[in-house]
């Protein structure tokens, strides 16, 4: 048979669950990252445009990025970071490719997968070209499934 | 005096059959005198170690090279660590062939699942706190896994990092989890698995195949006949994990550096078996659903309709000795076979270009698999007439055995780029 003592000992313990629920969400907020300031990602200047020959690749290590020339002149900013899990890609340059040393995955000049493990091409940085200077937006990075031409900026 | 405090937490008496040291190999309470080791290294080491990546690295050199006994203690805390994660997974692994999860037992054998995921956690979170390139890019690796969750990926990454990228945020992160929170849980879970062994009477009473179990097996008294056993186990492996911290160091490799990935880049060598899955199917089941699979399978384990609640004998029955020792061994075989072929004959992906990669290199041989651990199982049975019991055991038994030559292969036969080397060629 219900009783008063029953009732109010339920609703003790509703109260018990709410404030834990409470407790929790508090928690989760407290612990989730600070959005990231874009302040801290700016748009940098890689340099003049005669600075880079066709088919080049010049490694940012400040900004973890590579700024690559292609031969037709069209400019692309690599992000260093490997799509597989996360290691930093080197450009070796006597094999003409990225290659990830961690689970051996290669990239072409333009970031494309020659190799597996690597799910898809590397990320990429916009680049602007103004006043004759090249410039890259590391504020925004851009996932690609494939490389297109409309990736490419030309001068 | 003492006998009585010893008695507050210990039976007065225990089944004389349970006292011999090969019933249980001591396990649970190694694991216990381990973790007490940890948390005694640990909080000395909490005293010198600084969680930022720009003091990290040096307040370990320091400790090595300053504090008096800093290297002994790091070595302790550092082998006791590795030694605890072999040990909770041999005790599983008597819990699990003794049959000591029906009844009352059941929900006990998933507080002790719950204790290996801790204590995996605990290793984890303690491996990035040197910030040495082993760290920094062992847990990049392993939170990179995570991204391949399906549509939580990517939260579960930046959360996991507290960040997009590893840094301070995730080093304190994982400080704060690895000297606090997980310990916390560890002792309080601790005590509720001590507790529940309590209330069945004590581990399982094993008997000789074929022999009926006694309703009331005989008993002795624990103070001294139990006591001095686990006293002298213990001692032993204090000694053991002392003298080993004395003879070889914890190790420190260069500092983190993010421009630079060491070739090759390995997770902490308890997850190379995932890495290893990695390298051979498609990463959503390599890193989502086989794990998942085998942790549900895992808790899953004493809830299954047994035939009978057969507990105390080591593999149960003789057929179950047999039937567990054929599955181990065609298991061996099979998953180091299949590692070569994977390696230098199978190319899923590259035969079957139309369909998409979770298909052709994960749906695909993922229930190949299957359906060779459910032939093995079907063959055992019709062979032998194995009971449910004994052929769960089977199948547990391969599933195990394979994943420790996954575990094995991605330690000592994976070098340079991850490719399969002769282990002194590394």
């Amino acid at each position: 048979m219900p009783t008063r003592r029953g009732f109010l000992g339920r609703i003790w313990l509703a109260l018990g669950g709410v404030a834990l629920v409470e407790y929790a969400w508090l928690s989760f907020e407290f612990l989730r990252p600070p959005r990231e300031s874009t302040a801290v990602l700016p748009i940098v200047n890689a340099g003049p445009l005669e600075a880079f020959d066709a088919g080049s690749v010049t490694a940012f290590p400040d900004g973890k990025y590579y700024l690559v020339r292609l031969e037709d002149g069209g400019f692309l900013a690599l992000s260093r970071t490997c799509t597989h899990l996360g290691c930093t890609v080197p450009w070796v340059e006597e094999e003409g490719r990225f290659l990830c040393p961690c689970h051996a995955s290669a990239f072409d000049l333009r970031g494309v997968v020659s190799n597996p493990p690597a799910p898809r091409p590397l990320d990429t940085h916009p680049v602007r070209i103004e006043n004759g200077i090249v410039k890259v937006d590391l504020g925004r990075t851009v996932r690609r499934e494939s490389f297109d031409r409309d990736q490419v900026t030309y001068a | 005096m003492l006998d009585h405090l010893v008695l507050h937490l210990r039976p007065v008496r225990v089944p004389t059959r349970t006292l011999p040291f090969t019933h249980t190999f001591g396990l649970g309470g190694m694991s216990a005198v381990l973790i007490l080791l940890l948390i005694l290294s640990g909080v000395l080491l909490m005293f010198v170690y600084e969680p930022s990546p720009e003091r990290a690295y040096g307040s370990i050199l320091r400790l090595r090279d300053e504090v008096r006994f800093g290297g002994f203690v790091r070595g302790i805390h550092h082998w006791s660590a590795n030694l605890l994660v072999i040990v909770v997974f041999l005790h599983l692994l008597r819990t699990f062939f003794t049959g000591a999860f029906h009844g009352a037992r059941q929900f006990n054998w998933v507080i002790g699942v719950l204790l290996l995921l801790g204590v995996v956690a605990s290793n984890f979170t303690g491996y990035l706190l040197p910030w040495d390139q082993l760290s920094y890019w062992a847990i990049t690796i392993v939170t990179g896994m995570l991204g391949y969750v399906p549509l939580l990926g990517e939260w579960l990454q930046r959360t996991a990092r507290a960040g997009t990228e590893i840094g301070a945020s995730t080093l304190i992160l994982f400080y704060t989890l690895h000297t606090t929170v997980l310990p916390v849980l560890l002792v309080a879970f601790m005590a509720f698995h001590f507790w529940r062994v309590r209330k069945v009477r004590g581990v399982v009473v094993p008997y000789a195949f074929g022999e009926t179990p006694e309703e009331k097996p005989a008993t002795t008294l624990f103070v001294p006949d139990l006591l001095v056993r686990e006293f002298a186990v213990s001692l032993i492996l204090t000694a053991a994990v002392l003298v080993t911290a004395l003879l070889f160091t914890a190790g420190l490799g260069a500092p983190a550096n993010p421009g630079m990935s060491p070739n090759p880049a390995k997770a902490p060598w308890y997850f190379l078996g995932v890495q290893e899955l990695l390298l051979h199917f498609h990463p959503l089941f390599a890193v989502v659903l086989v794990p998942l699979a085998g942790i549900v399978a895992l808790l899953a384990i004493p809830y299954l309709k047994y035939e009978s609640a057969i507990a105390g004998p080591w593999f149960l029955t003789a057929r179950g000795l047999y039937t567990a020792r054929t599955a181990a061994l065609v298991a061996l075989v099979a998953t180091v076979l299949w590692v070569l072929l994977d390696e230098f004959v199978l190319d899923f992906g590259r035969w079957l270009p139309w369909l998409p990669g979770q298909v052709s290199e994960g749906l695909i041989p993922v229930m190949i698999g299957i359906a060779l651990l459910a032939g093995l199982l079907e063959w055992l049975k019709r062979s032998t007439g194995a009971t449910k019991n004994e052929l769960v055991q089977a199948a547990f038994t391969a599933v195990t055995t394979a994943f420790m030559v996954l575990t094995v292969t991605g330690i000592w036969f994976r070098g340079q780029g991850m490719a399969l080397t002769w282990p002194w060629s590394i």
